[in-house]
């Protein structure tokens, strides 16, 4: 409990942080009536986390006799599952998230995931972000479409944080790139203004690679200006909210151009090291060290969007659950039912949704994996539907020969 | 290459060059370049002028006969010198495969990260390899159609264990086939583990057969489905769902050997397993096949890489990787007649495409929009400088969106301008041309894993030659001068390395 109780000053004291450094422009930015807009931030977990240890069923004795050596002790006994709803509990190093379940701002879902069962990561990474699972061809990702149904088009309309576009923002819409990590801001031999300005009178007629440059150039300058604020950045970090690892600062830099430009509407993070087959750990160990990073990233993420936090969503998801068992190596094999995350300001939080198919051997499909009761494109649906007042004909256009099965009440 | 020391005397210099060509000793003759943009991944120095001298038609026939043309000492020591290239994919999975962990034993991280480490090396060599001969082998047209093969056959390297595998696939499926014929090629495509593993055939497996067992459990219909739809027949190349369940079948037991044994001492890794084949008859487009194991697949190969289907589809994708994104149908169809006629003889196929008035129209010149491949590969070749360490070149290519052997789906690479021109791209090829003009990329710094920084470091500091800004000159010569006026206008006037800039990232050579 102290542990959490000098967590939650830490975040108090960022806040507060931020609040000093506002600068009045600052403000005016954030204050104009665009900040209504929905924004989605989409962060992926590749390479199939373990969701029976993030949103843990302690109460099921299937998931202590399955993992004799994983599975985290039931809350109050120290290095133990933090309690949520009486039934499910919560991974010890997402402490920093309790609070936002505790001002109910963030859902779980649980026995969450494809309707395609490929344990392939390659494959059910690829159903996940072009939203067709069991199609391969689909040319385009799932947020790549729905940028094509949402207005406002514009150069910065959708963010990815990386190097390649990812298969889930591929497609005929322009998408802004963001580095990772310190390159981010690193200039590029075309920020030097003589060289920009030799390239601007090469590209200053309206064929196609002009205007495409053009755009290019908007983006970029977009970002570099969202992003310049080094002694803001500067005061965070030293201030403590900011961890010192990768993701939290990409977090972090993603928030600031968000709530800075309301241009951006859509984000895509991923992070990587989640395919635990060997030496998982249990409270501590492998998975907790990473929930950790991914849980200060989360709280950077919203702490840095400040008052456009109230209109964004942020989902959490990777392509597959693991084993309810444990393997041999201390590790879990590839599943297939998952918890994904749904947390905004406008999410009906502090619950844990859908249905909970059970634990016991026959009850997980294929006798060994969490089953699936929700398809992850009935949560997005409902997001998109609810914060993004999408239409059916519009939904349809971002997850094609897709019936919504279930409307969740969780936007 | 010198360095300048007079910009503006320079500057007036290729003004007064690129605006009166006559300056220049022959006027380039627009079908050299056209033909040097669409057989090779871009000209070098000297390209042009060893064209024009010993004329188009000679040059197309030397390049559809590699083994006419020498290559040079400095690029097969360079190649000889990649381990890993000419290992059989049986003895990669030995000396390279995940080692084998005795029960109740975990790997230590240090035996790990040594795993790792190896396996670097083998995806490293394949890139070396590849990226090699695509700048400095004067069998170009061998280089494009590998990039073409491969992409039609693409695998993914990060699949498992295709990290081991794709360089040799690339080598021993590719390669050999890409002058020879389509029968061929598919059939050394079909029985690589790499391709093997990638869309899962190994695991196809009749549920009702002695050998369905543990992960060998049923049909997998991934395999079946792509070598119809992408490999041969096309999207609409006239099958059923009801065929790709029985090619499924045919296939099965069409699996991968992973050591050699006294039944099978190939090092291919390849192997037909009788015992988790389906032997019974089956009807395929229409036409019976009688249950006879391996042959069953050899057989159903056969019809596919001779339906007019096929014919068609390769047809087309050829036409629009050398002609235009949409090609000319006429076209289209008589590549197809040569197909069905030659059996999908290759050369025929090319010659038909090269000769054919399509091919040489004007108004498809500079038609097509370069992929990253081919964009920053032609830059590295229009500066003359001989690679040897390609990891700029590599990262520059994750960074344009291609990575090499990286195309996740099975469709491989596009090579049209809507999949290729965005705006992050224009932003980042122009950042490419503007460091590789200033020759700030260190390209020919050994590239020794150690030595590697502090070589480069060395280099810069002595202003040798990688740090020398590119002559705008020497570079407007090697593209042949066929720069529009706008583009001219706007690249004169500025300092020489802003000019290489400006002509490496300008439209004309956006394009091929």
């Amino acid at each position: 409990m102290n542990r959490r109780h000098f967590l939650g000053q830490m975040g108090l004291f960022s806040v507060g942080a931020i609040a000093a450094t506002h600068s009045p422009q600052w403000i005016a930015q954030a204050l104009t009536p665009n900040n209504n807009r929905p924004r989605l931030v989409v962060i992926f977990l590749r390479g199939a986390v373990d969701g029976l240890s993030i949103v843990a069923p302690y109460r099921e004795t299937g998931y202590y006799e399955a993992r004799p050596k994983i599975a985290i002790p039931q809350p109050a006994q120290g290095q133990s599952l933090l309690d949520l709803d009486g039934q499910f509990g919560l991974h010890p190093a997402l402490a920093d998230l309790l609070p936002l379940w505790k001002q109910r701002n963030l859902a779980f879902v649980h026995a969450c995931g494809s309707s395609d069962d490929t344990r392939s990561h390659f494959d059910a990474q690829d159903y996940m972000e072009s939203g067709t699972p069991g199609i391969k061809k689909t040319p385009d990702g799932w947020m790549n479409r729905l940028m094509a149904v949402l207005s406002g088009h514009n150069p910065i309309q959708a963010l990815n944080v990386g190097q390649a576009t990812p298969r889930i923002l591929t497609g005929r819409m322009a998408v802004a790139t963001l580095a990772s990590g310190r390159k981010s801001t690193a200039a590029l031999p075309l920020d030097r203004p003589k060289v920009s300005a030799a390239f601007d009178r090469l590209y200053s007629n309206n064929d196609a690679l002009s205007q495409t440059y053009r755009e290019g150039q908007a983006a970029r300058q977009a970002l570099l200006s969202d992003l310049k604020d080094p002694e803001l950045e500067q005061k965070m970090a030293n201030n403590g909210a900011a961890s010192p690892y990768g993701f939290a600062k990409d977090a972090q830099r993603v928030a600031q151009v968000m709530a800075r430009d309301s241009r951006v509407q859509l984000a895509f993070m991923a992070l990587g090291g989640w395919d635990t087959h060997v030496n998982q750990g249990s409270a501590n160990g492998q998975l907790a060290r990473n929930l950790q990073q991914l849980g200060r990233g989360i709280v950077a993420l919203q702490q840095g969007l400040g008052p456009v936090y109230a209109n964004t969503t942020i989902l959490v998801m990777s392509e597959f659950g693991r084993t309810v068992h444990e393997n041999g190596n201390g590790g879990t094999d590839h599943g297939h039912g998952n918890a994904m995350w749904v947390l905004g300001g406008g999410v009906r939080g502090g619950k844990v949704y859908g249905e909970w198919p059970g634990l016991a051997t026959a009850q997980l499909y294929q006798g060994r994996d969490l089953a699936v009761t929700t398809d992850f494109r009935d949560v997005v649906a409902t997001v998109l539907g609810d914060r993004f007042g999408l239409d059916g004909a519009q939904l349809s256009q971002v997850f094609p020969r897709f019936q919504p099965s279930q409307r969740l009440t969780i936007v | 290459m010198k360095r300048f020391s007079q910009p503006l005397g320079l500057s007036l210099l290729l003004w007064l060059v690129v605006l009166i060509p006559s300056h220049a000793a022959t006027p380039i003759n627009p079908k050299i370049l056209h033909v040097l943009n669409r057989l090779s991944l871009g000209p070098k120095p000297g390209d042009v002028e060893r064209v024009q001298q010993m004329g188009v038609e000679r040059y197309i026939q030397q390049q559809l006969d590699p083994n006419s043309i020498p290559e040079p000492a400095s690029l097969r020591t360079q190649l000889q010198s990649l381990e890993t290239l000419s290992m059989s994919p049986v003895a990669l999975a030995q000396e390279f495969g995940r080692p084998k962990q005795k029960a109740d034993t975990k790997a230590t991280i240090e035996e790990r990260k040594a795993y790792r480490e190896k396996l670097r090396q083998v995806t490293e060599e394949a890139v070396q390899a590849r990226l090699l001969r695509a700048t400095a082998s004067p069998r170009q047209l061998e280089e494009v159609m590998v990039d073409f093969w491969f992409n039609h056959f693409n695998v993914f390297a990060n699949k498992g264990q295709d990290r081991l595998w794709v360089g040799a696939y690339e080598q021993q499926a590719i390669r050999p086939h890409v002058f020879g014929r389509f029968r061929d090629l598919l059939g050394a495509t079909a029985h690589h583990p790499a391709m093997l593993f990638y869309l899962d055939n190994w695991q196809n497996t009749d549920p009702n057969s002695p050998g369905a067992r543990g992960r060998f459990k049923g049909l997998n219909e991934n395999y079946a489905r792509e070598l119809m739809e992408l490999h041969t027949l096309g999207v609409n190349g006239g099958y059923t769902q009801k065929d790709v369940v029985t090619l499924a079948k045919i296939l099965t037991g069409w699996t991968i050997q992973q050591r050699p044994n006294a039944k099978n001492p190939s090092l291919q890794g390849f192997r037909f397993d009788p015992k988790r084949h389906d032997f019974s008859p089956k009807v395929f487009l229409g036409k019976t096949i009688q249950g006879k194991g391996e042959a069953e697949g050899e057989e159903a190969l056969d019809r596919l890489a001779a339906s007019p289907a096929t014919a068609r589809h390769i047809s087309f994708r050829l036409a629009q990787y050398f002609v235009a994104d949409k090609p000319p149908e006429a076209l289209v169809n008589r590549l197809a007649q040569n197909y069905l006629s030659t059996g999908g003889n290759f050369k025929d196929l090319l010659k038909t495409l090269f000769s054919s008035a399509e091919f040489q129209d004007p108004k498809f010149y500079q038609a097509k929009f370069k992929t990253p491949y081919q964009y920053v590969l032609s830059a590295v070749r229009a500066t003359g400088i001989e690679v040897r360490n390609v990891r700029p070149l590599y990262t520059t290519l994750q960074q344009l969106g291609m990575p090499l052997y990286g195309c996740q789906s099975p469709d491989g690479y596009k090579n049209t301008k809507e999949a290729w021109l965005n705006p992050d791209a224009m932003t980042r090829r122009l950042s490419f041309a503007t460091a590789l003009a200033s020759g700030r990329i260190p390209l020919s710094a050994v590239p020794t894993e150690a030595l590697g920084r502090r070589a480069a470091r060395q280099d810069r500091s002595q202003g040798s030659m990688i740090a020398t800004a590119l002559d705008p000159m020497q570079l407007t010569q090697t593209l042949g001068n066929g720069f529009s006026l706008k583009t001219q206008q706007a690249i004169a006037n500025n300092p020489p390395a802003l000019q290489s800039a400006l002509l490496l990232g300008s439209p004309e050579f956006m394009h091929r």
